[in-house]
């Protein structure tokens, strides 16, 4: 144990250069590719959520062969369809972080609206009639007894969601976006020679990255799921 | 002195091609007190539901005074204010305190001043012994104080008519009485009450006037000392016999 140093675990590297604050960037460019979806996931699916209760076949018709669709694809395919497609199809040049903001709101967007259909589908049905007995309007009714309700059945849950977009993001490096894992790929191949221990030291640093990125996000649904149990 | 409150002519309730109530008539006088009886599935709770037209029917009218009250009317909303009702389920609204609970229709749909009906509120809240839990959750009282509190939201919004749904069906036998207790109460204030139950004690300690329906026809509409003690129709022999076998225990 005498001779343990940080290079026996491959951390040396860290410090060499500006490999830190790199990998801190590309866990930026993960972050700011996951919650630009974000952004955009929650409001389109909460709408497309609410149509999904609607009575009117055609549009559930729909929005359900969009949300199977996306869902039985990996996300990877959905990358490289749109990644590859828009340049060779639509000769559209999408940057691959374009592309990867697309795929995970469309991806966002699906799950948040089945997410949304769940939560309100599962408000009993007594709620709209003691809320109908009581004189209350449709609009008065949908806004005062049913998404207050429905908001905190979906906070908790579409905040794992968002955690789960935060990790699905190490897949855009498939596609040429410089995130956290290629940065590491990055700074592994340079160091091959010197750091043979790097990829340990490296790969380590990003879990611990990735954890301090999305626990608080699990502990605040893990308190909010607490706060609203009803 | 009676004053012809609420008006039933001819209700027809179908659901599809089967016939849940038919050619019903009745009229309620303010301050009148029904009790509805019936074997399960006599179509009883949804008589209830029509009257303030959570059911749409397909024929006949119901009528509080002049207004009709059908599913499709302009004014629904202001009519069923006037129409309160309380359910068998616990329906409180579970992200509101209790006081939020009886607040929101009256401040939402009557407009009226917080102040105000906050003060009644709690004047409601003590009447039923609960005004300690008017910050409590629903989900924080029990069985019993629920129904309690969905009375008093009922009741915030001044109603002329009150509806009850079997609301004492769902709950603990201990709790049965305090929610009795509170209905027997707005019996002897001289609401206008129609009460669907079956709790034969209550219903005849309660009910000034008993409706009997059976198979979708009201087939008694009685006293309730002459319909407990002497029913005309076989019928009602029958449906009270249902009930003899738990008597001599309860009497006591």
């Amino acid at each position: 144990m005498a001779d343990f140093n940080l290079a026996s675990i491959g951390l040396d590297v860290l410090f060499k250069g500006k490999n830190m604050a790199r990998l801190i960037g590309g866990l930026g460019v993960a972050l700011k590719i996951s919650l630009l979806a974000v952004a955009i996931s929650i409001p389109s699916g909460i709408l497309l959520g609410v149509l999904m209760t609607w009575e009117n076949k055609i549009v559930r018709f729909f929005l359900r062969v969009y949300l199977e669709f996306i869902r039985i694809m990996p996300q990877l395919v959905l990358l490289f369809i749109v990644f590859f497609g828009s340049t060779k199809i639509m000769k559209l040049h999408v940057s691959g972080e374009m592309a990867s903001i697309i795929v995970f709101s469309l991806w966002g967007t699906a799950e948040m609206a089945d997410l949304v259909r769940g939560a309100l589908s599962s408000i009993p049905k007594h709620q709209y009639e003691s809320a109908a007995a009581l004189g209350l309007t449709k609009t008065q009714t949908f806004f005062h007894v049913i998404l207050p309700q429905t908001i905190r059945r979906l906070l908790p849950i579409s905040i794992n969601l968002i955690t789960r977009m935060i990790k699905t993001t190490s897949l855009v490096l498939m596609i040429g976006v410089i995130e956290v894992l290629k940065v590491a790929q990055q700074i592994i191949e340079a160091n091959r020679a010197k750091s043979p221990n790097a990829a340990f030291g490296l790969y380590l640093v990003i879990f611990i990255l990735y954890f301090l990125a999305c626990w608080p996000i699990s502990m605040l649904a893990k308190y909010l799921e607490k706060k609203w149990k009803v | 002195m009676a004053e012809p409150l609420l008006f039933v002519e001819h209700l027809l309730k179908q659901y599809g091609d089967k016939v849940i109530l038919n050619d019903i008539n009745l009229t309620v006088n303010k301050g009148e007190v029904v009790v509805i009886l019936g074997s399960s599935g006599c179509g009883k709770s949804t008589f209830l539901r029509c009257l303030n037209a959570l059911e749409p029917i397909q024929g006949g009218t119901v009528r509080l005074r002049e207004e009709s009250i059908t599913h499709d009317s302009k004014n629904l909303t202001d009519i069923r204010q006037k129409i309160g009702m309380v359910f068998q389920s616990y329906d409180l609204f579970p992200h509101l305190t209790v006081l939020g609970n009886i607040l929101l229709a009256p401040t939402k749909v009557q407009g009226r001043d917080k102040a105000e009906v906050t003060q009644e509120a709690m004047a409601l809240l003590e009447r039923v012994g609960l005004k300690d839990r008017a910050d409590s959750y629903p989900a924080e009282l029990s069985g019993g104080q629920k129904q309690r509190v969905a009375i008093v939201r009922a009741l915030a919004m001044h109603p002329e008519v009150m509806l009850f749904d079997e609301v004492t069906a769902a709950l603990d036998p201990e709790m049965v009485r305090e929610v009795q207790d509170v209905m027997l109460d707005l019996a002897e204030q001289g609401k206008t009450m129609l009460i669907v139950t079956h709790e034969m004690q209550f219903a005849r300690a309660v009910a000034d006037r008993i409706l009997l329906i059976d198979d979708g026809h009201i087939i008694e509409d009685e006293d309730p000392e002459i319909f407990f003690t002497a029913p005309k129709s076989d019928k009602a022999k029958q449906f009270l016999n249902l009930f003899e076998f738990h008597r001599p225990k309860k009497n006591k």
